[in-house]
């Protein structure tokens, strides 16, 4: 197995006791090797925006950190402000949920996609020179003439692809992409989407590719992290997850998915809501909309342990209540 | 985008025609008698009252007497002062460089200040952000004529840092050094609304995810603040210092009445009481010219500011 980009150990992340009841991640461990793409799935709130963001220092205001984030065997949390740049710069890059809003409006779009560069030390030409590549490579035509237009002359799935080329730029070992495809139409979707793994695959980078949708997740993931209120509650290998979910709630997540196939069931959304910053029950966090959830399920926390050739927090987990 | 200037030239002349019948009829309307003060109170029999009316127009009707006088405006005529016995474009001219230099050493340190607190507070959330919040909001509270007093006491009469009101300097230096007072009483209030409207338009733009991601590409705080935060924010900026620069126009007549500066505010103030009707129509004529002039400058300045917005509709293209 090659040696791990990114490490995530043991991260708990919290805020002041007067503004959350819990922690926004509790213990949260994964890794990305080079090449390999990890999906990271979850309801809004879960703690999957946090998890993506911390691995570029960017925490929530206020916000205190345990556990590490190791990018190459260096810790990001301890990195001072130099280094901090120095990541941000060359080693991790970042795809934001929403074109419109990670693009400053009131620059070009050559201005976005050099700045990074030129934050780096690159000379002016060579930074064009390389922003037009990098757009002949996400799709984009006339690439000099596009540098010169600014995002609001762009569709949503254009400006996508700017991003993703912006991204790019520094020629990171570790690509983050926290939702890049919700706030686009579905054809736009699959185009970026396809441009997104393949670039990856061409340049071996390493993806970890956040999202809510399962289905897009294993279209895309080799191994699944799911998150539930903070934590990871079960890892797998995409097929295997697929297959045989070990955790209700990740079943309940494959459930509610829309299916398309003859003959399959109509999606079932999961019960009752998620869970809210200001709540920490007892015991399993997810015990209260859980239609397997026995006494002992809010009492006692379950640990993240092996169940089959995954992890999974269940107590459950080896009573093949899900079969 | 030359059509939308003419468009706006026209609606600029429409505006001042307006504003000069508006003005024409309230200082008609407004009590007292021209004639009265011409003769300065002395008896004066019937027939010689209405020789002076004569000889200033008021004899003819309101509205003769505003077409005339309108014709005359549109000659470069601005009428005779009844109190200073002088043609009103000169007398003007002659007290227009001492307004304008105050008017002007106020917008730079309502600018300047205004825009520096504004940015202080913003980026030093805490004991900083709620000292220039209180500050600013004193400030905001204080007209002028009270900052005058306050000024005046302090700096000129205890301290004795400033000379006091009356004085005047010689050489752009010593001016400057005398309109210190005058120019900060006039910008205290100005500066600090803009401190505020400053400080609420970089939180606001702190808080947008381009400038998180500009961050999360590594590039310098310096970078982001200046390019995305204080670029971002420049738009209501701009807006309300303009504004705020037109609010210089009108409060410099009460500044320099306190400070005694010969300029176009106290012979505004000074007209005013005498019922110079055609000095004060002339003021307060260029005084909404001012105002205009300086609207539509911000107005063409938007799109370059932000390049969404188109000039012709005012709103995004």
């Amino acid at each position: 197995m090659t040696p791990a980009l990114l490490e995530i150990d043991g991260l708990s992340v919290r805020l002041p006791a007067a503004r959350a009841a819990r922690p926004i991640l509790d213990g949260v461990s994964l890794s990305v090797a080079a090449g390999e793409t990890v999906g990271l799935v979850g309801e809004s709130g879960s703690g999957k925006s946090v998890a993506c963001r911390s691995v570029l220092g960017l925490l929530p205001q206020g916000a205190g950190a345990e556990g590490q984030v190791r990018v190459g065997g260096r810790d990001v949390l301890t990195l001072d402000r130099t280094a901090l740049r120095e990541l941000r710069s060359r080693k991790v890059a970042m795809v934001f949920q929403d074109p419109r809003a990670a693009v400053d409006p009131l620059h070009r779009i050559g201005d976005f996609l050099t700045e990074g560069l030129r934050a780096a030390g690159v000379p002016a030409d060579r930074a064009t020179a390389r922003a037009a590549e990098l757009l002949d490579a996400v799709g984009i035509e006339d690439p000099r003439a596009a540098m010169r237009r600014r995002p609001h002359e762009f569709s949503g799935g254009m400006l996508q692809r700017v991003v993703i080329a912006a991204a790019l730029a520094g020629e990171p070992d570790l690509l983050i992409a926290d939702e890049p495809t919700t706030a686009l139409d579905v054809t736009t979707q699959a185009e970026v989407i396809a441009v997104l793994t393949r670039l990856q695959a061409e340049r071996g980078t390493g993806l970890l590719f956040v999202t809510h949708d399962l289905e897009l997740a294993a279209a895309v993931c080799d191994r699944i992290h799911v998150m539930y209120a903070g934590r990871i509650v079960e890892t797998r290998a995409t097929d295997e997850l697929f297959a045989r979910p070990r955790h209700p709630y990740t079943a309940g997540l494959l459930a509610c998915t829309p299916r398309i196939d003859p003959g399959a069931p109509p999606p079932r959304p999961v019960p009752g809501r998620p869970l809210s910053l200001a709540e920490a029950p007892a015991g399993c966090a997810f015990a209260a909309r859980c239609a397997f959830a026995e006494p002992r399920c809010s009492a006692e926390t379950p640990a993240l342990r092996p169940h089959g050739d995954g992890l999974a927090a269940c107590l459950r987990a080896d009573e093949g209540i899900l079969a | 985008m030359a059509r939308y200037l003419l468009g706006r030239l026209l609606g600029l002349a429409a505006v001042l025609l307006v504003t000069s019948f508006l003005v024409f009829s309230a200082v008609h309307l407004a009590p007292g008698d021209p004639v009265s003060f011409l003769l300065k109170g002395h008896p004066a029999t019937p027939e010689a009252r209405a020789a002076i009316a004569a000889q200033y127009h008021l004899d003819r009707p309101f509205l003769v007497q505003y077409l005339t006088w309108l014709g005359n405006v549109l000659h470069g005529d601005f009428g005779r002062s009844v109190q200073f016995r002088q043609d009103v474009g000169p007398l003007i001219g002659s007290r227009l460089p001492g307004t304008a230099l105050l008017i002007g050493y106020a917008a730079v340190l309502v600018c300047v200040g205004g825009v520096l607190t504004g940015v202080l507070a913003a980026l030093r959330p805490g004991l900083v952000d709620r000292a220039v919040l209180i500050g600013t909001g004193v400030a905001t509270a204080t007209p002028p004529f009270v900052s005058a007093i306050a000024l005046v006491s302090l700096f000129a009469v205890q301290l004795g840092w400033f000379p006091g009101p009356g004085s005047t300097g010689t050489g752009l230096g010593g001016r400057l050094y005398h309109l210190t007072l005058p120019a900060v009483a006039l910008a205290v209030t100005l500066a600090g609304l803009l401190a505020r409207v400053t400080r609420s338009a970089m939180l606001e733009q702190l808080a947008r995810e381009h400038v998180e991601v500009a961050r999360s590409r590594g590039v310098p705080e310096r970078t982001v603040i200046r390019r995305h935060v204080l670029r971002g924010a420049l738009g209501p900026i701009v807006t309300v210092g303009g504004t705020t620069l037109a609010g210089l126009l009108v409060s410099t007549s009460i500044v320099e009445s306190a400070f005694n500066v010969t300029g176009v505010g106290q012979l505004l103030v000074q007209s005013v009481t005498a019922k110079d009707f055609p000095v004060v129509q002339a003021v307060t004529l260029l005084t909404v010219l001012g105002f205009v002039l300086v609207n539509l400058a911000v107005d063409l300045l938007g799109p370059l500011i932000d390049p969404r917005v188109s000039p012709a509709t005012g709103g995004a293209a």
